[in-house]
């Protein structure tokens, strides 16, 4: 159980949101909406403990979560709106590093999003659709209980949406939370939505 | 520990695909050794005399060329959050980014300066000396170097910053290791100031990854 009371956040000046609360059961979504620029990525960085909130509070299965950044860190996995994938590595060593601590083997990972045969291919070949893919594939590697996903299907063909689809079901089978800013439609069934207006 | 030794591995794969930005400061720092004959003449006497100073100076530019791009292309392309999150302490990634930053250019430095020493005329007797300095001091450098380049992160003209930032801060290690090597070329024990050079490493070695870790903290808000 993943809550929110109250989460404000600035980025430089400005007041990004404030006042935000919601509660996501295990086996939970959340899908973040609102216009650009309403903090939907600047939430999900605050949730993933890269941002510190300028007020509020968020408990994981009724714990501060965000009071040690760290442990915050192995909970979470995060798809930023950038793919963090290097050009000059090929796919399967772009997740070798996040293998290293997973119990999912990298060519596991790549069948997930049908990457299996770009394993070998330098990244700066593929498409942005296969680079999203390969970030995605990251989530597969995870065993961290909270995905917070940015834009996930940003570029992704209909059968990769039905991979992610696939994956994300497994996560929320297993107890996981998943929380994803989007403006199109994703495979998350019985998600709750949040609208985020801005301050 | 395992993940720590991932990142280094990542670190080095992505250097030797790189190979073009890692050699940059090795050639960096034989060119630059090179020109000084050409421009103070080729006299045994003076070039053996400025020899150690040379070398000092040219490895401490040649060590800040890459730093630049140290965390500079993480911070573009996300990977620095997918750092962040990995579980590791900011501090560690610190660390492993320094660790990875000497071997890919310190250590070729370090060995380049045997063969630049003795072709600047340095009295062979002063070469241990130079050595051993530049393996304290090249590591020092990497550390500072860290520091420096997580601090610029995100800020504008960084590669200007950078060097205006970590250059006062290397003044030390390029006065005691010059010193050692000019001791030894003398015939002197140049102990005290390779004692003293392993003085700014085990101070660098826990100050400088925890200053970085925090950089890039604040880097990543």
């Amino acid at each position: 159980m993943l809550e929110a009371e109250g989460l404000a956040a600035f980025r430089a000046e400005r007041l990004v949101f404030r006042d935000i609360g919601f509660a996501v059961p295990s086996g939970g979504a959340l899908i973040l909406r609102g216009p650009n620029g309403s903090g939907k990525s600047t939430l999900l960085r605050l949730l993933a403990g890269l941002l510190r909130p300028a007020a509020g509070r968020l408990t994981w299965r009724g714990m501060d979560a965000l009071a040690d950044t760290l442990a915050q860190a192995r909970r979470v996995a995060y798809v930023g709106h950038q793919d963090a994938v290097k050009p000059g590595l090929t796919a399967a060593e772009n997740l070798r590093f996040a293998a290293a601590a997973a119990r999912v083997s990298v060519r596991d990972a790549l069948a997930a999003f049908d990457l299996a045969p770009l394993a070998g291919l330098p990244v700066r070949l593929l498409s942005a659709g296969q680079r999203r893919r390969l970030a995605l594939a990251r989530l597969a590697l995870s065993s961290g209980p909270i995905w917070l996903l940015d834009e996930p299907t940003l570029g992704l063909d209909d059968a990769s949406i039905g991979l992610l689809g696939a994956l994300l079901a497994s996560h929320r089978a297993a107890d996981g939370v998943v929380i994803a800013a989007t403006h199109l439609p994703l495979p998350l069934p019985e998600a709750a939505e949040l609208r985020l207006a801005g301050a | 520990m395992k993940l720590f030794i991932a990142l280094l591995a990542r670190e080095l794969r992505l250097s030797l695909r790189h190979l073009g930005d890692t050699l940059g400061a090795l050639l960096f720092f034989l060119v630059a050794g090179a020109l000084f004959p050409l421009a103070i003449g080729p006299s045994p006497e003076t070039l053996g005399r400025l020899a150690p100073g040379i070398v000092w100076v040219c490895a401490l530019l040649a060590a800040l060329l890459p730093l630049d791009r140290l965390f500079g292309a993480d911070y573009e392309d996300g990977s620095l959050d997918q750092l962040l999150l990995c579980g590791l302490p900011a501090a560690a990634i610190a660390l492993g980014k320094a660790l990875a930053h000497w071997l890919a250019t310190g250590l070729p430095l370090l060995l380049a300066a045997g063969p630049l020493g003795i072709m600047l005329r340095l009295t062979p007797e002063a070469l241990p000396a130079l050595l051993g300095g530049l393996l304290a001091g090249t590591l020092v450098l990497s550390l500072l170097g860290t520091a420096g380049a997580a601090i610029v992160l995100g800020a504008r003209r960084g590669g200007v910053l950078l060097p205006l930032l970590v250059l006062p801060l290397a003044v030390p290690v390029l006065i005691f290791g010059a010193a050692a090597t000019d001791a030894a070329a003398a015939g002197l024990s140049p102990r005290p100031h390779l004692l003293l050079l392993c003085a700014l490493l085990a101070g660098a070695l826990p100050l400088c990854p925890i200053a970085a870790g925090a950089a890039l903290r604040g880097a990543a808000e």
